[in-house]
């Protein structure tokens, strides 16, 4: 079992970290080199699809699996072994999970009289909670008598009541229906901005992890892929797999024309890539984001022409496909009144600036 | 009346007969113990015999006594078999099962043989035959009357453990502080309370009409003095049935009165 890495003069240890974390279950490894240090008052986010090792690692970090390799740390403590009621970590599930058997009010008090506080602390505790989620009045109610979005605030709220060090929520917006889904987002947001509290938030939803977080760890197959900042993960990926997983990407499999000059041809057509292409031989993939397209002619911008294939309108974007030789490319418009949707089977015109795109690898 | 809803009728009143028949024939025969005229005279002799209070008390005891020590043997172990090791669960209910395959008089045999002997080690004895004494027999009335409630026991937890979360439950617990005792007692049991009123009322039942542990082992119980008393008497064995079976059903309404209302962890949305 790994430990905690030592620190050299002037350094300060991260608030929670985890090193070299590994987690197998049979022969198969769920999670693997897993590095990380969050700094204290830091929303992180875990992004991945199913079975990509983010809900391990943060039950690792809660202590309800046992890393098979690593150590994990809370403010310089080695917690690694530790049992999850000795932590002092707060968890919110995706399942809610309240005690049904006890009023809005029990649950959030529960920590409180495990840890035995005084019947006057854990009251006034608890009607600082309800504040805090707005649900003054809700405290003698069950659970069964709230809805989804009620039961995740009151859980929100028993988790943050015996004040831990480190609050852990695992995909707990999954399980409400979208309108709740993002003012929770926001509520949640505010809440940890407001208590200033360390949080790891596991989810398998982009928008949720990019509008959440002040930095998102992008895994894979039991991985890090990429850790940074919602900016830096959604406009500099580093692998394909952050490019694709991440937004909707344009991935254009094109020849090399001139290296040095950043030079492509894709279809017949070409175009300057937003930089010279290095190590390239014959055809290299040109990434390009939907957004990053435009209808019509613009002068000193590439330009592609092709076919309408479909049009979407999704409310605030229309998105559309275009053909282009084989391939079809993804072009989002953002919405007005008086735009001018193109028809299907339409010849188009599509613009880009050379810095919209890029050769993975060369970034 | 549509043909389907008719049909659930006919079955309902076949089953409610088939239930309701032997028990009205069996009150109407207790009533007749005074020639050409209904009367309670079955039931004042049946309450009138000291034997009657002292071997139901003794019955309930027992019962009471194995409803705890069930509860304490049963719950953590199913509450384990599901959180940690779900796959032997198969296991486990294979185990409860025996009871139904292996007969009554072939555990007290068993019993007899094996604590009629002291517990030795070389010479050395550690404990005395547990027969010798009344305690000790009580002891192994009670632990033969587990194991004859264990199936109705078992199953009863198993369900409402299955209705519950019970892994997310523990872990909510667990990161708010709690530890194991915490958890089952604040947590587990509540929340099977239902259950656990169910496996208790079956285990009740079976209890204090039981004939051959407590007849093999001569203790003093509520089954061999009927059983008894319907070797010499005709309309006493009949009026105690019919107690017995409202003194059950008094049981039900209390666990349905008890069960009703506030836990109802299927529901988690829509109530706004």
């Amino acid at each position: 079992m790994a430990s905690l890495p030592e620190l050299k003069s002037g350094e300060t240890m991260a608030f929670l970290h985890l090193t070299n974390l590994r987690k197998t279950f049979a022969t198969s490894a769920a999670v693997e080199d897993f590095n990380l240090e969050v700094e204290k008052g830091e929303f992180v986010s875990f992004l991945g699809p199913s079975g990509c090792g983010k809900t391990t690692t943060l039950r690792m970090i809660g202590g309800f699996e046992m890393p098979t390799n690593g150590a994990i740390g809370i403010n310089g403590k080695d917690v690694t072994s530790k049992a999850p009621n000795q932590r002092g970590v707060g968890m919110v599930f995706q399942a809610y999970a309240l005690f049904p058997n006890m009023t809005v009010a029990g649950n959030i008090g529960f920590g409180l009289k495990v840890a035995k506080r005084p019947a006057e602390e854990i009251r006034e505790r608890v009607q600082e909670m309800l504040a805090l989620i707005q649900m003054h009045d809700l405290g003698p109610r069950y659970p069964y008598q709230l809805s989804g979005g009620q039961q995740q605030r009151v859980a929100l709220a028993r988790a943050l009541a015996i004040r831990p060090q480190v609050l852990l929520l695992d995909e707990p917006l999954s399980a409400l229906d979208a309108k709740i889904r993002v003012e929770l987002r926001f509520e949640i947001r505010r809440i940890q901005r407001q208590l200033g509290i360390t949080t790891i938030y596991v989810t398998h939803d982009q928008e949720e992890a990019l509008s959440l977080s002040d930095r998102v760890v992008v895994m894979n197959s039991g991985r890090i892929e990429q850790i940074g900042t919602p900016f830096e993960i959604y406009n500099y990926p580093k692998t394909s797999f952050v490019a694709s997983f991440v937004g909707t990407l344009n991935q254009l499999r094109c020849s090399v024309v001139d290296a040095a000059a950043g030079k492509v041809s894709f279809d017949g057509q070409p175009f300057a890539a937003s930089g010279p292409i290095r190590g390239a031989d014959g055809s290299v993939i040109v990434m390009l984001r939907p957004e990053e397209l435009h209808i019509g002619a613009l002068e000193g911008q590439n330009q592609l022409r092709g076919t309408v294939e479909t049009v979407a309108f999704l409310g605030a974007i229309v998105r559309m496909q275009v053909k282009l030789g084989e391939a079809l490319v993804t072009l989002d418009a953002l919405n007005e009144r008086r735009l001018d949707l193109p028809k299907i089977g339409q010849a188009l015109t599509l613009s880009f600036p050379p810095h919209a795109c890029w050769v993975m690898g060369d970034r | 009346m549509k043909r389907g809803t008719f049909g659930a009728w006919f079955w309902v009143v076949l089953g409610g007969l088939y239930f309701l028949l032997p028990l009205l024939g069996t009150l109407d025969f207790s009533l007749r113990m005074r020639r050409g005229v209904l009367s309670f005279d079955a039931y004042e002799k049946a309450f009138a015999d000291p034997q009657f209070g002292q071997t139901f008390l003794f019955s309930n005891q027992m019962a009471l006594l194995t409803i705890i020590v069930s509860l304490l043997l049963v719950v953590p172990t199913a509450y384990w078999v599901h959180l940690r090791v779900p796959r032997l669960r198969s296991v486990v209910e294979f185990i409860t099962l025996l009871p139904f395959v292996i007969p009554a008089i072939v555990l007290v045999f068993g019993m007899i043989k094996i604590y009629s002997r002291p517990l030795a080690f070389g010479s050395l004895e550690l404990v005395r035959p547990l027969t010798n004494s009344v305690w000790g027999t009580n002891l192994l009335l009670v632990a033969g009357y587990v194991v004859l409630s264990l199936p109705y026991m078992y199953r009863a937890v198993d369900t409402g453990l299955r209705a519950i979360d019970v892994r997310t439950l523990t872990e909510a617990a667990q990161s708010l502080g709690a530890g194991w005792p915490t958890i089952l007692w604040k947590i587990i049991f509540p929340n099977l309370r239902t259950a656990l009123l169910s496996g208790a009322l079956l285990t009740f039942a079976i209890v204090v009409g039981e004939l051959t542990l407590a007849n093999f082992l001569d203790r003093p119980a509520f089954g061999p003095y009927l059983w008894l008393l319907g070797q010499h008497r005709a309309y006493q064995p009949a009026a105690l049935s019919i107690i017995s079976f409202g003194l059950t059903w008094v049981a039900m309404g209390v666990i349905q009165f008890l069960s009703r209302g506030r836990i109802k962890p299927g529901q988690v949305a829509g109530a706004h």
